[in-house]
């Protein structure tokens, strides 16, 4: 087998290229090991430190979001106050979005890149670390809100103001207190390490790839992440400026917002979701990324129309910057505006819509395994084409007048950030967990955290479209029992859950497999990019020799030399 | 699911599938024609997708890789330009319902209503009529025979809000230094409910919103009484209410609600020297600082950071649809608003029992 | 141990990367474009819409000497660039220091104004729209202008102690980039503060 010799791989065929040198475990005292952690450069930790901890604030934003499950039981329920709602809805969906969607995704960005594209690190080391050590510290500060202040009873000064923190709400007439303060400090200080991991990936992915490997023969995910960072550089930066406008109102006494001195309250909102659409693109771009990778080796077929993929990844990123204002359809825009809106925001389904039918074909005349990742990246293109369709209803200015700022919003999106992407991630935990840590993720507890995850899924957010239907606003911390709403709810609440013991059970599976898993091997899928020609885990300096590339799919070359892709590309 | 949605709104008082104007049925009627379109797409992709995963799976046993397609320009074309087209009909059928609402012109018998959002109240002004009043928002039907459609100007006295009542229009923002229009014509009398939309501070969820669609008769009726003032009406408080309350209630008697016990003057425990009645307890709301934010048109009270309690007695529920307008509700409100709505601007005014009794007892004139 | 290095390739053409430093570079300055997009944004929105206090015809006056030294800044760094190239490390240290002369003489022109503004003619940044918009959007970019002074001057000192040589060329010209974007956005905002807003 050619395991343990050192240097020549023996015989021909399917073994030969692939490192099948077992990894030694590492040795050090405690203090050196965590030491070794916390001034790492190494991709490989920095990426296994942002998962880490976006997994944590998933955890937190999940509790988060019980809570608020709990007061909509009943109308006119008192499990928590007011202002402890108002905080927790904001608090979980600035969680959700900056501690635990963006670290989370740049952590497997980290991790990936550079081991698909055959280089030894990210282009810039030491500025990786810098990012998330800023990240982390900015998300202790949120959280810090929580004591800093009248204390954890009280909830302190946690942001109140709904994670878009409409101004002149933000403003220091109408917020006294700090949460505003924690909210834009903290954040704007998550943006800059956003803003540095995003530089370092594009510098990555166009300046560190191993040689052959031409930009039209990157898998699919460098692809996505590179664009997804171009996003990020012009996306984080407008929440970055409007937060220090607000901050400079807040503190300097300036008027950006302030409608007594000509300021404008529609301002905000303009340089809100000129971050806050293309932001949502910036988070589900990876997801893609991770289903071009998972759903073609589960069909045993090459991605469908490699090309045509880039360039409607390539589309979604620049149109999405151009559709914005479809959030503020009822705040006045003349019919014109909302008219230009309406149609930006569909032009946006027609590349969605080539990247769907893509993975359609993909699977199409395969031999399709149903493995754990693969069973939720079928859920996941189910969920994100109910997603996408719930958008284009959104997109309809005229109907939107109805559906903005109601639960049928809030059903959508969390139907897209929940349906499409939380499930894409953990069809990616299962899929590179092997690879990251040497072990294989146990298969029957995949199975439950599955089904336990579809079925609570579809309880809370198919039921969560209709109360949004009979006229129930978002953001509200009870409701009126004569509104026909009750009854939805806590179905809503009880499928929360149900998905709360399914997230449990795969946590408890990280934590079981890495001690108890069986043993993964360098390429226990079958894949065919280059992160599955070493060992799991991968050692510090990734590929002994730097690898020389003639397809997309080098492994595939690899296993069949009989019918290499070269030879059509 | 079209017909479950229609169902369920018979169920729902704030249904968007229920209504009663034209804004919200032109809406209603667009949201049908793409909901079925969405559905087609739905049930033609997903049985694409469920067709292949039942037959392409892999079968046990089996061991060799299948043909390797790597794509095909006609089949990226077909489905592009059939989702532009889908697009193309969608649009369009939104940009008629999008003009036609947003842009409508305003016809001559229009009533004109402005509203104005507060922390957590709303202000209706009829500047036609010379009214101002607050929460409950009245309006003429607008039948066929005879429309009078009502088109309403809209800003913000402080945050942002939004003025949503599904049966009638889809929902307009309030924003400050800054006026927004809508237009409703109720074709059914009736009260329709909504609330605000916009998160706007602590108590937005308590922002309700009332709308009662009155025949022509019982509107002029209503706006007559609106426009008296308070200071024509002060000859009729000299009959002496008296309001039970924790001060004045005696020795172990049980509080009485009764039109005979308020007209009572009941004995008061030594010390106190006069029952409670609403002209004494006007001079109190005079006293205290009440002036300073409520309008009460035809006295002093003047102010115009709360709500106009000029004809508060009109109203079917107190502090924005907070709580049921009984004089029990407005006696507590009044000693600590927190009790009902933590949050709200008013504060809690530290008055003795008797100042609260006292001031109820006048507030109970305001018809 | 070993990877097989997957061969095929046969051509020999030589295997060219772009350079690490001029895209992250292009990064970042993409990234600054867009802040400064929005508070450009914000002063062309806000024009005219003062409810009180001085307005920028009022009290602006066109910073024509700072504008010239700044922007002439941009070709002396090109000379220092292009002495460094080839070689001439005098010249290049002569010209580099004379960009940054130029760089401070535009930042004293900024101060002097400023100082006018303030204690002259009452302008500061919370006496109306136009000062809150006026001071953040110069302030911006003269924050921008006072670090790329530093990370010059940092290099200046390193040349004059002889430890920069003609290998750093590459690095020289990554921040000779952000120079250029430093002045770039200076056009910018001076077209929209005292050609368009007055």
């Amino acid at each position: 087998m050619g395991t343990d010799t050192p240097g020549i791989p023996i015989g021909g065929g399917i073994e030969a290229g692939i490192d099948r040198t077992r990894p030694h475990a590492t040795r050090g005292t405690y203090l050196e090991v965590v030491h070794s952690w916390i001034v790492t450069v190494d991709h490989k930790k920095l990426g296994i430190l942002y998962i880490s901890y976006a997994l944590v604030f998933l955890l937190v934003a999940g509790v988060e979001a019980l809570m608020i499950r709990v007061q909509l039981f009943f109308p006119h329920n008192t499990f928590v106050t007011p202002a402890t709602f108002n905080r927790l809805f904001t608090m979980h969906g600035t969680t959700m979005v900056f501690l635990m969607g963006m670290p989370l995704l740049f952590g497997f960005g980290n991790y990936l890149v550079p081991l698909m594209i055959g280089a030894r690190d990210m282009a810039f080391p030491r500025l990786n670390a810098f990012s998330f050590w800023i990240s982390a510290f900015a998300g202790l500060l949120l959280y810090y809100s929580f004591i800093g202040g009248v204390g954890l009873a009280g909830t302190g000064s946690a942001p109140d103001v709904a994670w878009f923190a409409y101004a002149p709400l933000t403003e220091r007439a109408f917020s006294p207190g700090h949460t505003v303060d924690y909210w834009a400090i903290a954040i704007l200080a998550s943006g800059i390490g956003s803003i540095g991991t995003a530089i370092n990936i594009i510098a990555t992915v166009f300046c560190m790839r191993c040689k052959g490997m031409t930009l039209m023969r990157i898998p699919l995910l460098p692809w996505l992440y590179a664009t997804m960072s171009f996003l990020t550089l012009i996306t984080i930066s407008p929440l970055t400026a409007a937060q220090a406008m607000l901050l400079i109102d807040r503190y300097l006494g300036g008027h950006f917002f302030d409608t007594q001195a000509g300021g404008s309250a529609i301002l905000w909102a303009h340089f809100f979701w000129i971050f806050g659409h293309p932001e949502v693109y910036v988070l589900i771009l990876p997801g893609f990324a991770f289903a071009n990778e998972i759903i073609p080796v589960f069909s045993r077929k090459a991605i469908f129309g490699y090309s045509a993929m880039v360039a409607a990844s390539v589309g979604i990123a620049f149109i999405s910057t151009g559709v914005w204002a479809h959030h503020m359809f009822t705040i006045g825009m003349t019919s014109f505006g909302n008219a230009f809106f309406t149609l930006s925001t569909m032009l946006v389904s027609i590349p969605t819509g080539i990247k769907t039918f893509n993975w359609l074909a993909t699977v199409w005349g395969g031999r399709i395994r149903f493995e754990t990742p693969m069973l939720f990246s079928i859920a996941f293109l189910f969920q994100w084409v109910i997603a996408g369709l719930t958008g284009i209803m959104l997109s309809i200015s005229a109907w939107d007048w109805q559906l903005h700022n109601s639960y049928f919003v809030v059903a959508h999106f969390h139907y897209v950030l929940v349906g499409a992407l939380v499930f894409i991630v953990f069809a990616a935990i299962y899929y590179w967990y092997p690879k990251i840590t040497g072990r294989m993720l146990d298969e029957r507890l995949g199975k439950w955290h599955f089904w336990l995850m579809v079925i609570g899924f579809h309880m809370t957010f198919d039921v969560m479209h209709f109360p949004g239907l009979l006229g129930m606003p978002r953001q509200i911390y009870t409701y009126e029992p004569d509104r026909g709403w009750t009854l939805m709810n806590q179905i809503v609440s009880i499928g929360g859950f149900i998905q709360a013991i399914a997230v449990l059970i795969l946590v408890y599976n990280m934590v079981h497999s890495y001690f108890r898993g069986d043993e993964a091997g360098p390429d226990p899928w079958d894949a065919w990019t280059l992160e599955w020609s070493i060992p799991s885990p991968p050692p510090p300096y990734n590929f002994a020799i730097d690898p020389v590339v003639a397809s997309r799919r080098p492994l595939w070359d690899l296993k069949h030399p009989e019918d290499p892709d070269s030879a059509f590309e | 699911m079209v017909s479950s949605c229609a169902a369920w709104g018979a169920t729902s008082s704030t249904s968007i599938f229920s209504t009663q104007s034209t804004p919200a049925t032109e809406v209603d009627h667009l949201a049908y024609f793409v909901l079925v379109i969405c559905a087609l797409i739905f049930i033609g992709v997903s049985s694409l997708l469920i067709y292949a995963l039942r037959r392409y799976r892999a079968r046990p046993g089996e061991n060799v890789e299948p043909p390797q397609v790597f794509g095909s320009v006609q089949i990226e074309l077909a489905w592009t330009i059939i989702p532009v087209l889908i697009i193309v009909t969608l649009f369009l059928g939104t940009a008629r319902v999008l003009f036609s609402v947003q842009d409508a012109r305003k016809p001559a018998s229009a009533l004109d209503v402005i509203v104005v959002g507060h922390q957590f109240w709303w202000e209706f002004r009829y500047p036609q009529y010379n009214v101002i009043t607050a929460n409950e928002l009245h309006v003429p039907v607008s039948s066929p025979a005879f429309s009078r459609p009502t088109f309403m100007k809209l800003t913000s006295a402080d945050v942002i809000h939004s003025f949503w009542v599904p049966s009638l229009a889809g929902k307009t923002d309030l924003l400050p230094n800054r006026v927004n229009e809508m237009w409703i014509d109720p074709q059914e009398t009736g009260v329709y409910l909504g609330q605000c939309a916009q998160f706007c501070g602590m108590q937005h969820a308590k922002m309700l919103l009332r709308v009662y669609v009155d025949s022509p008769e019982q509107f002029q009726q209503w706006i007559a009484n609106e426009q008296k003032t308070q200071g024509e009406t002060a000859v009729t408080m000299q009959a002496s209410l008296s309001v039970p309350g924790r001060g004045n209630a005696g020795q172990g008697d049980p509080p009485s609600n009764s039109p005979a016990a308020r007209m009572e003057t009941v004995a008061q425990p030594a010390g106190t020297l006069q029952a409670i009645n609403a002209h004494d307890g006007k001079l109190e709301f005079e006293r205290q600082a009440c002036i300073n934010c409520h309008t009460v048109a035809g006295t002093v009270a003047n102010g115009r950071y709360g709500p106009d309690l000029t004809h508060l007695m009109s109203r079917d529920t107190l502090a924005a649809g907070a709580m049921p307008n009984t004089p029990e509700n407005l006696k507590k409100w009044i000693e600590d608003p927190s009790i009902f709505k933590p949050g709200s601007l008013m504060p809690a005014m530290r008055l003795t029992e008797r100042q609260d009794a006292q001031i109820t007892a006048y507030l109970l004139t305001l018809k | 141990m070993s990877t097989i290095p997957l061969e095929h390739v046969r051509d020999e053409a030589p295997w060219r990367l772009p350079s690490r430093g001029v895209i992250a570079m292009t990064g970042l300055i993409i990234a600054e474009s867009a802040i400064f997009t929005i508070f450009v944004a914000a002063y062309l929105y806000y024009i005219g819409r003062d409810v009180s206090g001085p307005t920028p015809r009022e009290v602006l006056e066109i910073p024509f000497f700072g504008t010239v030294c700044l922007l002439s800044s941009s070709g002396f760094i090109m000379i220092a660039e292009r002495a460094i190239e080839h070689g001439k490390m005098a010249a290049f240290t002569g010209w580099w220091a004379f960009t940054i002369l130029l760089g401070g003489i535009f930042l004293a022109d900024t101060g002097i104004e400023w100082y006018k503004l303030i204690v002259h003619d009452h302008l500061t940044i919370n006496t109306n729209l136009f000062g809150t918009c006026f001071y953040s959007l110069v302030g911006l970019h003269a924050s921008h202008v006072i670090v790329g002074l530093i990370m010059m001057l940092v290099v200046l000192v390193c040349a004059v102690g002889r430890k920069v040589h003609p290998q750093h060329a590459a690095r020289v010209k990554v921040l000779a980039m952000y120079w250029h974007f430093v002045d770039g956005v200076w056009v910018v905002v001076f077209s929209v503060v005292y050609i368009i807003g007055r």
